[in-house]
């Protein structure tokens, strides 16, 4: 069977392919050809396949509806491996030659589906079933998901790394053109008249929307090329093919994905990306989008064959293929008695079925003489044929068009042409903020331009904003080109759009018809009524949910799913409306509409990303030392966007030795550790100690030149944010350090109070965080080791615990702050940020004889954590007063206004028994918590039990010789000595003792050694 | 996605601010006399007005500098910007609102 539906070179159709450039491709395994310029679709349907996948929940058998990227039903994944894409349109898939695509959701195979069976049960499957079903036990739900995912999932998602390359790129112009249709060729070529920058953007490959597919193409076309050559001659004008605008945002913010080489296949591309992502802001933006044929909804209206009747005419017309050779033309409107004029005229045998009686002597005239057969006041009432049309019934219609009667008679046919009107496409308007208003006289939504979003402004011609004449789309689009470029300051210096000359056929009016009746009632019998194909409902889930109540066109959607997903409704949201309309006896702009939801189609991460992705995804932020870390054997922690070392494992060491060794070093002998990530600020002016003052909770008027002192911050709720160490530099200059996460966030605070509330004080703040880089020595020989590389004098008397001296170490400038992390002798020393490599170098050579150890933050965390000090944002959690952590020390009571102050007065924050900082013992030593543990009041078999606290920070310590743990306890402070119960996530339950924070070197000697 | 104008830098695109609420709030002063009522609500409470609003907003990557916005909630229009130092711009008068406060 090769290419069997596709018809003779003679014929003077299929204006798209390119007869001499046979293309190879594969579908399910079969090998098929098509020609340079078909779809997917296209190809297929050539060959003679109709049946391209199965249906969602009911795995119907079901082929092409479309010509467009409005398709809903042939969805397929397409190529393999690390190329795969699942949910692709075969109709907006551009045939290469050894294409591969797979029909999805069926299994095992597309002719024999086992899931079909849902179909049978399809009583038992309604609307809102797996709502109902699946709701408890809620522990099931993991299990029913696998399973429903398994049956009900469509493509697969790739599992290897994409090899692709993406874009992504922004654009500003005057108007942006969306559409590239007579109404948007129109547009772009009216408001590039003067010196608006224009942009033009078109989904398809080619330009020209529905001219594209119409039978009279010789004309149509010239008129098209030549607007278009005109087009591509002014320099204002940026034509971008292939790209659809898939998100309207606020401020005429859109987003288009390119298809940039898709279209060559995958690997082909050479060095163009994939796809390109356009971010684009537009001065003004016409909306040119087109329409959309709907379906009309009739018994079992999804079976292969039944098409939308431009899908066949565009078939016929672009591509040279005849859908089937006896065709049905269905229709309640004029539009498509050309496609059954085109069907007849390549050849096929055609019967018209119209709702409506009355019809116009010059189209049965114009009928007659191609031969073509007219029902008038029929209507299809029953299809033959499940995985192909065979044959179809009509019967007469009743003038209310609610029941059927008379003859049935019996038509033989392989395809159905069927129109129901058309839906303005009203996607990218809604999207803007938009409100749509029901047209009588097309029965469609259409911008309500009185209600459009002030803040997005655009304008819709063409038939997305309900003219149906090419003419009338091509002096609309014109008209609002002009405007637009007008309204963005650019106006047009001429008017001149060439107007449409190609003769078109009146329209007259559409009778609509909602939902086809059939010889059963609606919902009864084996036949379905489908209006949403892609999500498989029906008209009697739509009368389901009217009777359950869901009534609400918001509740409509989300219980039936009508409309949503990947096909925003594109072909059914309209139908779905007024078969509730009927149901409910109310009007359809009473129903009212949903909001359309971007993407208009789907997009790929990939372009989403864009350039951004794998190493370009966060910006890596390394100390000066990071070299040496590398070279050392460090292994590295994320801390916010910094690499920190880790820990620094020795050859046949894991990570739990390493770590011990370390920290056991420290408190040993002496070991070093990388704090360059540590927040840095430089406070300078005569104000600055008034904002220390303020931002901190003790007193800073005291503190001498030269001195250190630890402050807690607060928030105004009175709850800790950050801590560090700030150091009087002179006699107005303070330098602030912070935790490594906060850095940032400190100096946004500063800013904040200082740009809002005290603008008058005379204090600068300026991040050095980057500027110094930092070495902290730990340990009872750190002393001996710096003292070999300095000129300060480093002695206890000299250099006391809480000071800054400066001077320089190995050679280069210093500060050196003699301040503790760990509770030993630790010296910080600051040099400026291009030392740092030097600096630990040089200590590495002079720590040898003094086994200097390198240390990571996993051994930081534990060496503080044996001392009780806190980490914020790990042993705080923004609910944590200074008071809940036991630190009122650290709060002055002398001093009146800071921030924070007045909270801890408040009755919740100021309460008895809220959680307090206390530390753990476990009853076993060998027993390390896991971080997150709750204690629990009460032990019981199940949960849930009361909890009274949990497990903020948990470690082997070496130096204790047992695990310990810090952890937050309701009236902690007043618990010490008491076991507690704690239960973990697999049921074990463990004992500990509360005890103080501090585990090793409870009188603090050490540090002031 | 808004663009926004700087009041020291002009025209800039959202991404490169952060909105931090209600602007218009004095720290209080004498706050150790203030009752639980009086704190908790300079603390807590914030309008949350269905129309214009003005708030604080942050050229966080841009110039860094904090300013004031006059915004409609609804149709986020932004109607002015002003440095922190500058009086309260009024608000548009109704006529000026209605046709914007009923496309919600």
């Amino acid at each position: 069977m090769s290419q069997s539906q596709r018809l003779p070179d003679e014929l003077p159709v299929g204006n798209s392919i390119d007869r001499g450039a046979p293309l190879t491709f594969t579908f399910d395994g079969r090998q098929y050809t098509g020609y340079q310029g078909d779809t997917l679709a296209s190809a297929l349907l050539a060959n003679g396949v109709r049946l391209l996948g199965r249906s969602f929940k009911y795995h119907r058998p079901r082929g092409l509806i479309a010509a467009g990227s409005e398709e809903p039903n042939a969805l397929v994944q397409l190529e393999t491996g690390a190329y795969t894409e699942p949910n692709t349109r075969a109709t907006s898939i551009e045939l290469y030659d050894g294409l591969v695509a797979k029909s999805q959701n069926r299994w095992p195979t597309l002719g024999f589906d086992v899931g079909a069976v849902n179909s049978m049960v399809a009583r038992f499957l309604p609307a809102g079933f797996y709502y109902k079903t699946f709701m408890w036990p809620a522990s099931m739900w993991m299990t029913y998901e696998k399973f429903i995912r398994k049956a009900a999932g469509l493509g697969v998602s790739p599992v290897d790394d994409d090899p692709d390359v993406y874009h992504s790129t922004y654009a500003h112009c005057d108007v942006l053109v969306i559409g590239g249709g007579p109404a948007g060729i129109a547009a772009a070529t009216a408001a590039a008249n003067g010196s608006a920058r224009v942009l033009l953007v078109d989904e398809n490959n080619q330009l020209g929307g529905a001219l594209l597919g119409t039978s009279d193409n010789a004309a149509s076309l010239a008129y098209r090329d030549k607007a278009l050559q005109a087009l591509k001659q002014n320099n204002n004008v940026k034509i971008l093919s292939r790209t659809t605008v898939t998100g309207y945002y606020d401020y005429n913010y859109l987003t288009a994905i390119e298809k940039v080489t898709d279209h060559l296949g995958p690997g082909n591309g050479g060095d163009a990306p994939r796809q390109r992502f356009w971010k684009i802001r537009a001065k003004q933006v016409v909306i040119a989008a087109g329409s959309i044929e709907r379906p009309l909804v009739f018994a079992d209206n999804d079976r292969p064959g039944v098409m939308l009747a431009n899908a066949v005419a565009t078939y016929i017309n672009r591509y040279g293929v005849l859908p089937g050779n006896d065709v049905v033309v269905f229709t309640n409107n004029d539009s498509a008695y050309q496609v059954a004029l085109d069907a007849a005229s390549v050849g096929a045998t055609v019967t018209v079925v119209d709702t409506r009686k009355n019809i116009s002597a010059e189209f049965k005239a114009s009928l007659q003489q191609q031969s073509i057969r007219l029902f008038e006041g029929h209507a299809i009432s029953s299809v033959r044929g499940a995985k192909g049309i065979e044959s179809v019934r009509i019967m007469g219609l009743s003038d209310d068009g609610e029941s059927l009667h008379g003859q049935a008679w019996e038509i033989v046919c392989t395809c159905v042409a069927t129109s129901g009107g058309w839906t303005p496409s009203c996607h990218m308007f809604s999207q803007s903020g938009g409100k749509l208003k029901y047209e009588e006289s097309i029965a469609g939504f259409i911008p309500d331009t009185t209600r459009a979003k002030k803040s997005c402004p655009n304008l819709s011609a063409g038939s997305c904003n309900g003219v149906f004449t090419t003419s009338e789309c091509v002096e609309q689009g014109a008209d609002a080109g002009l405007k637009a470029a007008a309204a963005a300051g650019k106006p047009a210096t001429s008017t001149d759009v060439a107007a449409f000359a190609v003769n078109e056929t009146a329209q007259g009016a559409i009778a609509p018809l909602w939902l086809v009746p059939t010889v059963h009632p609606v919902g009864e019998g084996n036949s379905k009524h489908f209006h949403d194909f892609q999500n498989d409902v029906t008209a009697a889930d739509i009368q389901l949910a009217a009777r359950e109540g869901f009534v609400s066109v918001e509740h409509l959607k989300r219980y039936t799913t009508t409309g949503m997903a990947t096909d925003q409704g594109k072909t059914s949201n309209l139908n779905a409306l007024a078969i509730m309309a009927n149901i409910q006896g109310v009007s359809i702009p009473e129903v009212g509409t949903t909001t359309f939801r971007p993407p208009y189609t789907p997009l790929t991460f990939g372009a989403v990303g864009g350039q951004e992705s794998r190493e370009l995804f966060i910006q890596e932020r390394k100390t000066p030392m990071h070299e040496w870390h590398v070279a050392s054997g460090a292994v590295f922690e994320d801390v916010g966007d910094w690499k920190r070392p880790w820990y620094f494992p020795q050859t046949g060491e894991d990570m739990h030795a390493a770590v011990q060794r370390e920290t056991l070093a420290v408190r040993q002998s002496v070991g070093m550790l990388d704090a360059s990530t540590l927040g840095k600020i430089d406070i300078q002016g005569k104000d600055a100690v008034k904002l220390l003052e303020m931002v901190y909770t003790n007193n800073w008027q005291k503190l001498a030149v030269g001195s250190c002192r630890y402050g807690l911050m607060l928030n105004e709720h009175g709850m800790i944010f950050d801590d560090g160490v700030t150091t009087r530099l002179g006699e107005n200059h303070y330098h602030m350090t912070t935790t490594t996460g906060g850095a940032a966030r400190v100096m946004s605070w500063l800013e904040e109070w200082l740009q809002t509330e005290w603008p008058e004080w005379e204090v600068y703040c300026t991040s050095v965080t980057e500027q110094w880089a930092v070495m902290a020595l730990n340990g009872p020989n750190a002393r001996a080791l710096l003292q070999e590389l300095t000129d300060i004098d480093v002695s206890n008397d000299s250099f006391p615990f809480m000071t800054m001296r400066e001077g320089t170490v190995a050679g280069v400038p210093a500060r050196i702050y003699r301040i503790s992390f760990t509770g030993e002798q630790s010296f910080e020393i600051n040099v400026p940020a291009r030392y740092g490599k030097h600096l630990i170098e040089a200590l590495a050579e002079a720590g040898k004889k003094h086994e200097l150890v390198p240390y990571g933050t996993e051994a930081m965390h534990i060496l503080r954590a044996e001392k009780g000090f806190i980490i914020v944002g790990q042993d705080t959690d923004g609910t944590v007063t200074p008071h809940d952590m036991d630190m009122d020390w650290i709060v002055s009571k002398t001093k009146i206004e800071y921030l924070g102050n007045r909270s801890q007065q408040r009755t919740d924050t100021s309460r008895d028994k809220r959680p307090q900082l206390i530390g753990l013992l476990t009853e076993d030593p060998t027993v390390v918590l896991p971080e997150g543990a709750h204690i629990v009041a009460e032990v019981h078999d199940q949960p849930p039990m009361p909890t009274i606290g949990h497990v903020t920070s948990s470690y082997m310590s070496p130096n204790a010789g047992r695990s310990i743990a810090l952890a937050l306890l309701q009236d902690g402070i007043n618990r010490k000595g008491d076991t507690v119960s704690l239960r973990l996530m697999d049921g074990t339950v463990l004992q500990a003792l509360v005890t103080d924070t501090v585990f090793v070197d409870q009188e603090g000697a050490r540090v002031r050694g | 996605m808004f663009i926004i104008n700087c009041p020291y830098c002009g025209d800039r695109d959202q991404t490169e601010f952060s909105c931090h609420g209600e602007a218009h709030i004095p720290r209080p002063t004498e706050t150790a006399q203030m009752s639980d009522d009086a704190w908790g609500n300079y603390v807590f409470f914030r309008t949350n007005p269905k129309g214009y609003h003005r708030e604080r907003w942050l050229h966080t990557h841009g110039c860094r500098r904090w300013f004031n916005a006059l915004r409609h909630t609804v149709t986020d229009e932004f109607v002015t910007t002003y440095k922190i130092e500058d009086p309260r711009p009024p608000l548009p008068t109704e006529s000026q609102t209605s046709s914007d406060g009923r496309q919600s």
